[in-house]
């Protein structure tokens, strides 16, 4: 029981303080799981971390299955789960409430004006440097697939699902 | 009957989330926005810039809040969030237990290897849907979108590029 609490605790902790996408986490996970806790040995962290960005879902949460199990088996990876996500959770919950008639402000309104078009450009970077690490085949699915998805309102879903088909017949039955 | 069908969309979302938050929001987008029309194009901006500038990771933050705003309950927000934390809780899951026979396994390398420029373009997509009339009102927006992209490549701090662009934006309109 005392295990499952830390558990819980931990990626409570994680989940409060860190902010941005899975990968801007990663560095907090490991310095609590591996150096503070010592639950894992750092390659063998990595080594499951490379396999928690191949699973669908987010990456933060990918992460507290795998450590959780570890620590504690199924009851372990859901308080993990579970710290990790409360957080968010629940401070979202309270600006959604309370931010809901932020359109009559006209403050607010002019704020957002401006986000706008910085969070095109937070996705669009690292969509670029994403595309920039590809080879050049890649590349041009990968533009084509913007394309598609956005212009042509063809659901990733299906794209998703063809090359992994394809990935799966060259991986077995290529060269 | 709005929670199921949110709910479902939600595990779609979450079971079709390969390459992190970002890349989800182009199913976000692909089913919340243009299937459901439940939220509009520039909602849902909002709500990934209030899920960035919050703790948290961003495709929960997106959940919970999607979630509310869909339905206008926290039985909304509630479902949203345990859609999007199914797929850890059985694939990932799954991938622990059978941790051995999946880590060199060929055929779902193989499988990753080429979904990945399919998740880079999804990544795009969400940018390009973003990048709407509704962004770009004038000339200013552009110009915060520019120096935006040139000072995250300069490596600056997220959070603060939304709070001067916030700042930007008050003073500006």
């Amino acid at each position: 029981m005392k295990l499952i609490l830390e558990l819980f605790f931990s990626f409570f902790k994680i989940g409060a303080f860190t902010f941005g996408a899975g990968y801007a986490m990663i560095p907090m996970i490991e310095k609590e799981v591996v150096e503070k806790k010592k639950w894992f040995e750092r390659e063998d962290f990595y080594d499951r971390f490379t396999l928690a960005q191949s699973a669908p879902g987010p990456f933060s949460l990918n992460t507290a299955v795998f450590v959780g199990h570890k620590v504690k088996g199924l009851p372990g990876a859901l308080a993990a789960v579970l710290g990790a996500v409360l957080p968010s959770f629940l401070i979202i919950l309270l600006i959604a409430v309370y931010l809901g008639g932020y359109k009559d402000n006209p403050t607010v309104a002019s704020a957002f004006k401006g986000i706008r078009p910085a969070v095109v450009a937070l996705i669009a970077v690292p969509f670029l440097k994403m595309l920039w690490r590809l080879g050049w085949w890649a590349r041009i699915a990968a533009l084509a697939v913007a394309a598609a998805v956005c212009c042509l309102g063809v659901s990733p879903i299906y794209l998703l699902l063809a090359a992994a088909v394809i990935g799966v017949i060259v991986a077995m039955y290529g060269k | 009957m709005i929670y199921l069908q949110l709910f479902l969309s939600y595990l779609k979302i979450g079971f079709f989330g390969f390459g992190g938050g970002y890349a989800m929001i182009s199913l976000i987008q692909n089913e919340i926005v243009t299937r459901h029309a439940w939220l509009s194009s520039s909602q849902l901006a909002d709500i990934v810039a209030v899920s960035q500038m919050t703790p948290g990771p961003i495709a929960v933050n997106c959940a919970t809040y999607v979630g509310y705003s869909v339905t206008g309950t926290v039985l909304g927000s509630i479902l949203a969030t345990f859609a999007v934390c199914l797929p850890p809780l059985t694939i990932m899951m799954s991938i622990v237990l059978f941790y051995n026979k999946v880590r060199n396994n060929k055929a779902m390398k193989g499988a990753i290897s080429w979904m990945k420029p399919v998740m880079c373009g999804m990544i795009g997509a969400a940018a390009l849907s973003f990048a709407n009339p509704e962004t770009f009102v004038d000339f200013k927006s552009f110009g915060i979108f520019i120096a935006c992209t040139a000072a995250l490549f300069c490596k600056v701090d997220s959070m603060l590029l939304i709070a001067l662009s916030a700042l930007a934006g008050i003073l500006l309109y």
